[in-house]
């Protein structure tokens, strides 16, 4: 057993707090959120400092690290801004297919333009009415001479209006029957991909959410990523990585948020003393303290096991529901602490809260979580 | 023991939730977006007689009671919180510390025309440095021949900067002629009152329609009858209405709560439709039979302290008791139906988006929960 960080670890998460102290300024970042624009110039400094897909290997542009590393640069990005922590964190989402399962060529044909900034990738899974099963999907893909028909549509699509592949999950359709899910990866900016905002929500609002829609949409057989009969287990596979990476966002924004209301308790005065000194407001603080702690070690233990190939989705679906839940509370709890402040655009504190509440949107639904883990600790009955 | 409701009180809420339905609901989306203060709105609730529901009919009022008015509150607060704040400071606080403090002549003045609903009040506690220690502020009126001389600045006023916001409350130190000590008093300043000016609009994370600004006196001048009550005792004054309105904002918390609830169980239904039972299926709805019964805790809470307030009972912890779980316990369903809507009720085309930012606020005006607490437990010991 052994809690510490490596010393290239320590050097990574330095590096990455200092980039995003550097460079999420906070009046671009109040525009870019007013807006609901993407930090496209933020996104292209941190490739080219090696901060997007650390996890990629080096042929790939990648660092070659493993996800801890990554999730370390996650959790910085976010604490010190939760909107453009999110987009950044999120701009090689799905990209994880591509490493896992592409093939050679679907892999130097997208993973460099991610690495590079020149791209974000997007994932297309969910569907109307879906609930929490990914077992079938409604968008279908009829394989025909010349490749693939696609018909369906898809929603809650990040990245979807930048370039970049997108990666869509449907059911495959051979001349006779249904068979498995499976993956297509195709260009965004293709003839026949119609793609529409999902308008504006609660929170991140940098990133562009979309529904697609495929009528008739003809692709080749290239577009195919991965095995056929493994496309069901590939896709559940690739979203523990989403969701270890969704744990560290929220551990991030949960961290930010316990920041700010520090920094403001130590600094404002109210009967005469710090309203830190309270105790109260000391209390509060002492809580959120103690449920980031739980937070990061369960998403660090579910990157470390990821890292050593130990598939453990049941860690990772934990991880995600207590540091989504934990970014939530922690973000509430210190824009109260801010009081009429924390109320007010300019806060900060106020974006926290918004971003908070839609980490548990990213990945697996909270009721697939509850469901996999429910599995697990039951077993038969 | 007696849990009826007076045919006046249900003519009032049954009225008010029709008026609700009917013509707040459909615009609610539509001001929180814009952030314009809907005068049409407002003038027809004047016709109504809800701005001075509890108010003799000789000062312009409805002779009904506070129970009464709070009904009304929860209604219209249940399609847009908007106009239960504007309420809270117009009827319950700013027309009530009039009606108990004021004299016949300012009675004719201010009152009539704000039960009336012609002009709506302002009322002005918070200082930049005042905020939970609203005794700890900073603005001085001076008396200075026939008119007092103030200074300083409040802020998070709320009923600002409109065309028929007639006057804000102020509290203010100034010196006792008897032996010369420094007190609070309460003083009444008209919008056009020299010196006096209102800065920009707040912009904020939610209730953004509010008409909340931050207000300057720069050797503002009024006359000096313009004092309300007695001059040492402006805070305690204060302290009296300000009861009212923590129970008035358990009524618009409730209300929010249960536009939530309402939201909640058509999406459920919607989605239930006959193919599930609850043998298989509980985890949502048993957590809407908690909102329903944390809701009726909600409303019964806040109609007893209106209740006790009718019959001239003292109700300090009842009122703290509303404004405390109330206010906690909208937010908390905020999160909870957004998780049950989860994805789409994080978008702004489903109100719970809206929800979720405004509800935040309970917590925070007329005192915080910590404030809430203080003064719970200061009673208890």
């Amino acid at each position: 057993m052994d809690f510490n960080l490596t010393k290239e670890q320590k050097d990574i998460q330095k590096a990455a707090r200092e980039f995003a102290q550097g460079e999420f300024d906070l009046d671009v970042a109040l525009d870019l959120e007013k807006k609901g624009h993407y930090p496209s110039e933020i996104h292209k400094r941190a490739c080219e400092l090696g901060f997007i897909g650390m996890h990629i290997p080096e042929r790939y542009g990648g660092q070659g690290l493993g996800l801890l590393e990554n999730v370390l640069v996650v959790e910085e990005f976010c604490c010190q801004h939760s909107g453009i922590g999110i987009a950044l964190s999120l701009s090689d989402f799905g990209s994880e297919m591509l490493l896992q399962f592409g093939n050679d060529a679907q892999k130097e044909k997208y993973l460099h333009s991610i690495t590079n900034g020149e791209a974000t990738s997007s994932l297309a899974y969910l569907e109307k009415d879906q609930g929490g099963n990914f077992t079938s999907f409604k968008s279908i893909a009829k394989r025909n001479d010349n490749g693939y028909l696609i018909n369906g549509n898809k929603l809650f699509v990040f990245n979807c209006t930048l370039s970049g592949p997108v990666i869509i999950l449907c059911q495959l359709e051979n001349k006779t029957r249904l068979a498995e899910n499976g993956a297509l990866v195709i260009e965004k900016h293709i003839d026949g991909l119609v793609s529409s905002s999902m308008g504006s929500r609660i929170g991140m609002r940098m990133i562009p959410m979309s529904e697609l829609t495929f009528r008739n949409l003809e692709v080749s057989h290239e577009c195919f990523l991965g095995s056929e009969e493994q496309g069901q287990t590939q896709f559940m596979q690739s979203l523990n990585k989403t969701n270890i990476e969704a744990a560290a966002i929220g551990t991030g924004i949960a961290q930010g948020g316990l920041n700010l209301a520090l920094l403001y308790a130590k600094q404002r005065e109210q009967f005469g003393r710090k309203i830190g000194s309270f105790e109260a407001i000391r209390d509060k603080l002492a809580d959120m303290a103690t449920k980031i702690e739980v937070a990061r070690l369960l998403t660090y233990k579910a990157a470390w096991s990821f890292d050593r190939n130990i598939l453990n989705s049941t860690v990772n679906c934990m991880a995600k529901m207590i540091s989504s839940e934990t970014a939530l509370e922690v973000a509430r709890d210190s824009l109260h602490i801010f009081g009429g402040y924390g109320y007010i655009v300019e806060s900060k504190i106020e974006q926290f809260y918004r971003d908070a509440s839609m980490v548990n949107i990213i990945g697996t639904p909270e009721r697939t979580d509850k469901g996999l883990i429910a599995d697990q600790v039951i077993g038969k009955i | 023991m007696d849990f009826y409701l007076s045919k006046k009180q249900r003519a009032i809420r049954d009225m008010t939730r029709k008026f609700a339905r009917e013509v707040v609901a459909p615009r609610a989306e539509e001001i929180e977006r814009t952030g314009e203060h809907p005068y049409d709105i407002v003038a027809q609730m004047a016709e109504l007689g809800m701005m001075g529901i509890p108010f003799p009919k000789k000062y312009g009022g409805s002779a009904g009671d506070w129970v009464g008015l709070h009904l009304c509150i929860e209604e219209l607060s249940r399609a847009d919180i908007l106009l239960g704040i504007i309420l809270d400071a117009s009827t319950s606080i700013v027309a009530q510390e009039i009606f108990l403090f004021g004299t016949e002549e300012q009675k004719q003045k201010w009152l009539i025309p704000l039960a009336q609903g012609k002009e709506l009040g302002a009322y002005g506690l918070t200082e930049p440095e005042a905020g939970s220690d609203s005794a700890g502020l900073s603005t001085t009126a001076v008396l200075k021949g026939d008119e007092w001389i103030i200074n300083g600045s409040k802020q998070f006023i709320t009923n600002t900067n409109l065309d028929n916001a007639s006057i804000v409350i102020i509290t203010a130190k100034t010196q006792r002629d008897l032996d010369g000590k420094m007190v609070i008093s309460t003083i009444v300043v008209p919008k056009d009152a020299p010196g006096f000016k209102v800065g920009q609009k707040y912009e904020k994370m939610g209730m953004r329609a509010g008409a909340t600004h931050e207000l300057f006196f720069d050797d503002c001048r009024v006359p000096r009858e313009f004092l309300l009550g007695d001059i040492d005792k402006g805070f305690a004054q204060h302290l009296t209405v300000l009861q009212t309105g923590r129970i008035t904002v358990g009524a618009i918390a409730t209300g929010i709560a249960q536009a939530c609830f309402d939201e909640a169980i058509a999406f459920t239904r919607k989605s239930f439709q006959g193919n599930q039972s609850l043998f298989t299926s509980q985890r949502v709805p048993f957590n809407l039979a908690d909102i329903a019964m944390e809701i009726e805790l909600s409303r019964t809470m806040y109609l007893k302290a209106a209740w006790l307030k009718d019959k001239g009972e003292k109700h300090t912890l009842e009122a703290h008791f509303a404004k405390l779980f109330c206010s906690e316990t909208a937010t908390k369903i905020t999160s909870e139906v957004l998780k049950i809507l989860s994805p789409y009720g994080y978008l702004d085309k489903y109100p719970i988006s809206r929800y979720f930012r405004q509800a935040k606020l309970f917590e925070i005006i007329e005192g915080t929960s910590e404030m809430q607490r203080l003064v719970i437990a200061r009673e208890l010991m």
